[in-house]
């Protein structure tokens, strides 16, 4: 309902007025059939694929998925983690994720949870540490403690952390989702890797939208032999595997470039591959409208070809290409994972969820630490999120049909 | 039928010729050309190149001429089987990536036809029995194998294979076989490792051609011509395969072309977790280390590779469905 009324703000005067009358909240299934009717005459194209995209269950599931991914890991890491992602410590190395328990140690029940205290030991044989669960001594996790300071949304300096552990525990750290060969929080890794993970994607689709509009437009819109060479080199780029492209241009990157620019450069490169998918896909959506009545008006009428293009086509397809746009930023997602996992993408300090799972690259550590390989979950959900979203999209973005 | 081939030769021809112009910029890509940092890395392990040796090698590179030049010398090089210098291995290219393009051929081949065997009955099942439970369960498979990037369900394998099976599941052959001549027991060595490999590089691209075979199995099982069949008595299994099947194949095939780039790059990622003797560990040293000739003749043969499959299985739609050679 929330997002429903901002939707309403965001519609012009225009169409505020073809909406006049009803103050009920659209989509309210307890109103008799003709009212529904009239709704659906009177609806905004806006207010119907809005009520089309929301009968699609699982796709506004993964929308609230989303979005809080987006606003755990992206905005508020820093609070939510309990740790600086590169602080290290080096009595705790590869520590287990610890059980939530709401259980003391003596067996009482307790509404704020807590963790039971962690012991190393040497296994005599092969000197390895292993860690052992001390069930008689339990700590409640504290909330809103006060740790590294930090700067929430890069304004307001503070130093208090979602949660932590307090002073009874003599200093051990809390490790919910265990820690990796210095002692660091995978906790903390995960969400601050979120910020690049979650980050590339959008920005590198936004640059192949620029490409695929650009050269996707200019091929549908102009035909004849612009068409055809664009269309050539579309093809050649779908014909070969990208993976080994993609590798050799970012082993290419110079590797004194700061991690700003190589955060672009990866960037760039898979845009540069990846833009052929919805530059088809706006050529497709231009070859229909060219011959459009619309358009013939408008041209008609005396407008240049680029207020054509950006004011009466671009509009009438705008949604199919949004929907698209979210199919394609899991292709991202899982390359850029792929890239800096084989140690050619982003590299550390940089932390991206690829960039964590190189750690788990190698048989010892995933049979000794599997729990080193948790952010590829974030990636599958992230991924299978954006598929069901793009899939409800795509669904909503043509509501006339059935 | 045969302008249809050979115009997609010329077409298959023109696309290798641009695949080893975009290989040949990767060789250049590294700042300083290569030889300087031949020479380099041979002065850091304290062996000197002779100067007059260096000028030699200047000269059959073609440096310091114009940039076409140096590519027609490389081509003419590949042409006749003359990949250039591997740095890292002090080796010709050549004598290193044969046997190991041979084993990612062979794996990328039967991960087709694993694909093929099971994408196919699950898409007719899931079209004939829509909506069912099982329909339910393959869609959500596939989804799965399309979020599931290829590396990690290697690793998971891997690690389930070591704390339930202890034993390594990597690589293609048992420590005792590595090196042994090929032998009917080194073979059958070899399946029992191929499967891990097929089965993580097949889960993605299945999920995508499952899903194309039930939606054109959809478009084909309502069709007057079937309810026909019906009606004349066909039984069901035999109606299904003979005809709906048949036609839904056509649309299927022509989706293999968009599908083998994407498995190839499958390949490659997954060899590197399994430790397979593919190019695909060799392509990533090569790249770390900056051995540029080993790497743009990976790339180049893989993609040439990739190419000459898309062409078969254009060959193979045209021959199947003759409305495609009219185009």
């Amino acid at each position: 309902m929330d997002m429903n009324s901002s939707l309403q703000k965001g519609q012009t005067a225009r169409q505020a007025d073809e909406q006049a009358g009803p103050q009920e909240l659209p989509g309210d299934y307890s109103i008799d059939e003709t009212t529904i009717e009239e709704k659906i005459s009177i609806a905004t194209p806006r207010q119907l694929m809005w009520w089309k995209f929301r009968k699609h269950r699982v796709a506004v599931a993964s929308l609230f998925v989303l979005a809080v991914f987006y606003v755990v890991g992206f905005i508020g890491a820093e609070f939510f983690s309990p740790y600086d992602p590169n602080a290290f410590s080096a009595a705790y190395k590869f520590v287990p994720p610890m059980g939530i328990s709401f259980i003391d140690a003596e067996g009482n029940f307790s509404l704020n949870p807590g963790v039971f205290r962690v012991e190393s030991e040497r296994d005599p044989n092969t000197l390895r540490e292993i860690w052992t669960t001390d069930y008689s001594t339990w700590y409640p996790i504290h909330f809103f403690v006060e740790g590294v300071p930090y700067k929430l949304f890069g304004l307001f300096e503070t130093n208090i952390h979602l949660f932590g552990l307090g002073e009874e525990a003599e200093g051990m750290p809390i490790f919910l989702l265990g820690s990796d060969r210095l002692g660091r929080d995978m906790v903390s890794r995960v969400l601050y890797g979120a910020r690049i993970s979650l980050s590339i994607g959008l920005v590198s689709v936004f640059l192949s939208l620029f490409l695929g509009i650009l050269l996707g437009g200019v091929s549908g819109y102009y035909g004849g032999w612009i068409d055809n060479v664009i269309q050539r080199v579309i093809e050649f780029i779908r014909s070969i595997p990208s993976l080994p492209l993609w590798m050799a241009l970012s082993a290419a990157l110079p590797p004194e470039w700061p991690q700003e620019m190589r955060y672009f450069g990866i960037t760039i490169i898979l845009s540069v591959i990846g833009w052929t998918g919805l530059g088809r896909q706006v050529r497709g959506r231009f070859l229909a409208l060219r011959n459009e009545d619309f358009v013939l008006a408008a041209r008609l009428g005396g407008a240049r070809d680029m207020r054509i293009i950006l004011r009466h086509m671009v509009p009438s397809f705008m949604s199919h290409i949004i929907a698209s746009l979210t199919l394609s930023i899991p292709g991202v997602i899982l390359a850029e994972t792929a890239l800096s996992f084989l140690g050619l993408g982003l590299r550390q300090p940089v932390i991206s969820w690829g960039v964590l799972l190189q750690e788990a690259q190698n048989i010892r550590t995933v049979a000794l630490s599997p729990w080193l390989m948790l952010p590829g979950l974030a990636v599958v959900i992230t991924v299978l999120a954006f598929n069901f979203l793009g899939d409800g999209l795509r669904d909503a973005a043509d509501p006339f049909s059935r | 039928m045969l302008q249809f081939i050979i115009r997609r030769l010329i077409y298959a021809v023109a696309t290798m010729f641009a695949i080893s112009v975009v290989s040949f910029v990767i060789i250049q890509l590294p700042p300083g050309d290569f030889l300087t940092s031949y020479a380099a890395s041979l002065a850091q392990q304290g062996d000197a190149i002779a100067p007059e040796q260096l000028e030699a090698l200047r000269e059959a590179y073609g440096l310091g001429q114009p940039i076409y030049i140096q590519y027609l010398k490389w081509i003419s090089g590949v042409l006749r089987g003359d990949f250039g210098q591997s740095m890292e291995w002090r080796a010709p290219v050549s004598s290193l990536i044969w046997d190991r393009m041979g084993f990612t051929v062979m794996i990328s081949a039967s991960t087709i036809l694993f694909v093929w065997a099971f994408a196919i009955p699950v898409g007719v099942y899931s079209a004939t029995k829509q909506y069912s439970i099982g329909d339910y369960f393959f869609t959500f498979l596939g989804f799965l194998g399309l979020a599931i990037p290829n590396f990690m369900l290697a690793l998971v394998l891997m690690w389930i294979g070591f704390s339930v099976f202890g034993q390594n599941v990597g690589g293609l052959f048992s420590p005792e076989f590595e090196n042994a001549p090929w032998s009917l027991a080194k073979f059958l060595d070899m399946l029992s490792h191929l499967w891990i490999p097929l089965l993580v590089i097949g889960t993605a691209g299945t999920a995508g051609l499952i899903r194309t075979m039930r939606a054109n199995m959809l478009d084909e099982i309502n069709q007057p011509y079937v309810e026909t069949a019906r009606a004349k008595g066909l039984k069901e299994g035999r109606l299904i395969w003979k005809y709906p099947v048949r036609v839904a194949l056509n649309p299927f095939v022509s989706t293999v072309g968009y599908a083998l780039p994407e498995l190839v790059s499958g390949v490659i990622i997954v060899a590197v977790v399994l430790n397979l003797p593919t190019v695909g560990p060799l392509l990533l040293r090569s790249l770390l280390s900056q051995d540029m000739f080993l790497a743009g003749a990976i790339v180049l043969l893989i993609s040439i590779m990739t190419v000459i499959g898309t062409l078969l299985s254009d060959i193979l739609l045209a021959w199947l469905d003759p409305r495609i050679r009219l185009d």
